[in-house]
């Protein structure tokens, strides 16, 4: 197993695990696996971000990496 | 006429000091408004010709050292469009008003209803059902008289954008919805006006500067098309904190890029969570 720091933003943040800082992987998964996996609807993911850069679902995640999910959000 | 108004501004200057013990030549308050009366000129042009002369009108004392009266006096010679009047406009107008931003286009068709109360500071008991527009031009003059309001009662849409967004040395993107913002967008692009732009849910939320030639809002959104026009902020809300933080970046961008000075956040997105403490700047190329 390989680790990754999650963080769901907004109306995600009701799929964060309790493990969301070092949650445990397998090696080779993607950000769509594992979106898949805590059940974060595909169509509310907007931005992807791997340690601070723009990410995709196809990326592949490796240990230690930090992974950051937006929602749309458009208020003022 | 010049010389006759810098004579007169010596004449009536005075001798100050900064808190750190530095010396400057002071205008008063009270004596802007009687120069530009006796000169028959915008009190915002007396406040220039005194920042080019060196002499600091007293109400931009305090931003003296971070700006140069040369920074000043370019700062009142522009002009920024503020698009959308709720949460963010109404703090980025108060802001940029009390930064000395010599004129203000403001853009919103809404009225102030009780729902605005949590976190739009124009909204007050007196002011509602008022345009927004209406109650920002009262404050702004209440605040700063040398700035130039303009007033436009409508909301952006594809019809009215390219008139509405004539060029501007900056447009900031205060809007309630995904949908206009892309209409905003492409309006300042055609302009060829640099966008500001920050959007909020809940206690989170972004900021991006856009020029012309930037891939812009779909490296954030995707495509227009396939977007519902309200994002996570239908079922969050917007929280004052979060919309006090982003209209102030907002602020900060605007005049960085006036200025030419500071790094700005183009293709660039620095996203906020108040509850746990987040600001970061992320890549988006």
């Amino acid at each position: 197993m390989v680790h990754v720091t999650l963080k769901l933003f907004a109306t995600l943040s009701r799929f964060t695990p309790d493990s969301g800082d070092r949650y445990p992987i397998a090696p080779g998964t993607t950000v769509k696996h594992l979106l898949e996996k805590l059940g974060v609807p595909e169509d509310d993911v907007r931005l992807i971000f791997i340690n601070g850069i723009k990410g995709h679902l196809a990326s592949t995640l490796t240990d230690g990496d930090r992974l950051g999910i937006f929602p749309p959000v458009g208020g003022g | 006429m010049r010389t006759q108004i810098i004579e007169k501004l010596k004449a009536i200057s005075r001798p100050k000091k900064y808190p750190d013990d530095t010396d400057y030549t002071s205008i008063s308050l009270e004596n802007i408004p009687s120069l530009a009366t006796s000169f028959k000129v915008d009190s915002r042009k007396i406040e220039i010709i005194a920042l080019e002369e060196g002499m600091v009108p007293e109400r931009y004392a305090r931003n003296m050292k971070t700006f140069s009266p040369e920074d000043q006096a370019s700062l009142l010679k522009s002009q920024v469009s503020i698009v959308g009047l709720g949460g963010l406009g109404g703090t980025v107008s108060e802001i940029l008003a009390r930064t000395g931003i010599g004129t203000l286009n403001l853009i919103d068709g809404d009225r102030f209803e009780a729902s605005n109360l949590n976190r739009q500071f124009l909204s007050t008991y007196e002011t509602m059902g008022q345009y927004k527009t209406e109650a920002a031009v009262k404050r702004i003059k209440e605040i700063n008289a040398s700035i130039t309001v303009r007033r436009y009662d409508e909301y952006l849409d594809d019809k009215n954008s390219d008139a509405l967004i004539r060029r501007s040395d900056v447009v900031v993107d205060c809007l309630d919805n995904i949908t206009t913002r892309f209409i905003l967008e492409n309006a300042s692009k055609k302009a060829g006006s640099p966008l500001v732009s920050a959007a909020v849910a809940g206690l989170s939320g972004h900021i991006t500067t856009i020029f012309p030639e930037d891939q812009g809002l779909k490296l954030i959104y995707g495509r227009p098309d396939d977007l519902k026009s309200k994002g996570a902020e239908a079922s969050l809300g917007c929280l004052p904190s979060a919309v006090s933080v982003l209209a102030a970046f907002e602020t900060a961008e605007v005049v960085k890029i006036i200025l030419g000075r500071g790094p700005l956040l183009r293709n660039k997105l620095l996203i906020i969570d108040l509850l746990d403490n987040i600001t970061e700047v992320l890549d988006l190329l």
